[in-house]
């Protein structure tokens, strides 16, 4: 470690064993997250990563904090995460492959110039006083401390944050909603379609699939009576996504009448 | 250890968040790479608020939380909105005003 010209007291030692068994895998998660090539990993990484920091805050007296940071956080932003990365696909992976030309090590130089910024400024920055600590401040608690200030001090930011919160929610509402371009056929119309149509081959409804298949299942089509597959028994869906079995495999065979049996 | 510790760690991870921002071509995980950095500050705000020995820095990144929470639900809503359009959650394939 650097020598330090900031002097801000030494903490205890479980912390301090607390503190260099929890960074490096909280670094290295956070550097997993750049590396791997799976979203859904890069989400069970970052959540790693909050949780890890959510300890930190509980050991620095942030107690109200780290909870937060756990309900929030790896409760609920996580949860939103992974829950659009579920709608979106899981089997997209990205591709580590760069598009623009040269961005990778340039952007590498720059953040290792920026973090070595950080870094030497930290290190050279004085204080000139040791650090107070929290336990004057948290006397009364921690929740009490940060309530205090929060409903007095910061009551204004606080009432100007619910707004924006409901802000986002709006905006989230809006932005999800999905208009639908077509008017969706009542069942009365789709009656009258089916009866006053150019003919009255499906009057009955369409066949379902699996009927006299040697398959009882939504996949396999149906057979007509001369044993040719119904393709308009499957659903569409299936079809456009070529999950249908192929019809062929379930044909009957030819019923050989010298024999007096099926094949 | 010193507490100072705590500000290099959150350095390095604002770093690694910069570069994930920059450099992942998925909008899912350039999002998480924010809240990487959003984090990372919030761990600097909890340390200083813990060498002044004043809660104020603990109440800013309560803050940062919320507006980080907001920012989430806005990001992906967009981000589910191009998918639905353009069937790729691709930074680079969202190049419309470009053209």
């Amino acid at each position: 470690m650097v020598d330090l010209a900031i002097s801000v007291g030494q903490t205890q030692t479980p912390e301090a064993v607390l503190f260099w068994v929890l960074a490096p895998l909280t670094v290295a998660a956070a550097l997993a997250m750049l590396l791997v090539k799976k979203a859904v990993h890069s989400a069970i990484l970052m959540a790693s990563v909050m949780i890890n920091l959510a300890i930190f805050y509980i050991a620095q007296d942030a107690l109200f904090l780290g909870i937060v940071q756990i309900v929030v956080y790896t409760g609920a932003v996580m949860m939103l995460f992974l829950f659009i990365l579920m709608l979106v696909g899981v089997d997209s992976s990205d591709s580590l492959t760069e598009t623009i030309p040269g961005l990778r090590p340039i952007a590498i130089t720059a953040a290792v110039g920026f973090g070595g910024l950080l870094v030497s400024l930290i290190g050279r920055a004085t204080l000139g006083r040791n650090a107070i600590g929290l336990e004057a401040a948290n006397s009364l608690g921690n929740v009490q401390g940060i309530a205090q200030l929060l409903f007095s001090r910061y009551v204004w930011p606080f009432e100007v944050v619910s707004a924006l919160l409901i802000t986002a929610a709006l905006g989230a509402m809006v932005l999800a909603h999905h208009q639908s371009i077509q008017v969706r056929p009542t069942q009365r119309q789709l009656s009258t379609q089916r009866f006053r149509g150019e003919s009255l081959a499906n009057a009955a409804g369409l066949p379902a699939p699996g009927v006299f298949a040697r398959h009882n299942a939504v996949d396999v089509p149906a057979l007509l009576p001369d044993g040719t597959p119904a393709a308009n028994s499957i659903n569409a869906t299936l079809q456009a996504r070529g999950d249908m079995l192929t019809s062929g495999t379930f044909e009957l065979g030819r019923v050989d009448t010298s024999k007096g049996e099926e094949k | 250890m010193d507490a100072a510790n705590y500000l290099y760690l959150s350095a390095l991870l604002f770093t690694i968040g910069a570069v994930g921002v920059v450099v992942r071509r998925n909008a899912i995980v350039v999002f998480m790479c924010v809240e990487l950095m959003l984090n990372a500050a919030n761990l600097a705000f909890v340390t200083f608020s813990r060498i002044n020995g004043d809660l104020n820095g603990q109440v800013v990144a309560f803050f940062t939380m919320v507006v980080a929470a907001c920012e989430v639900v806005v990001g992906l809503a967009i981000i589910v909105t191009i998918y639905r359009s353009r069937r790729s959650a691709s930074v680079d394939d969202a190049s419309l005003l470009k053209r």
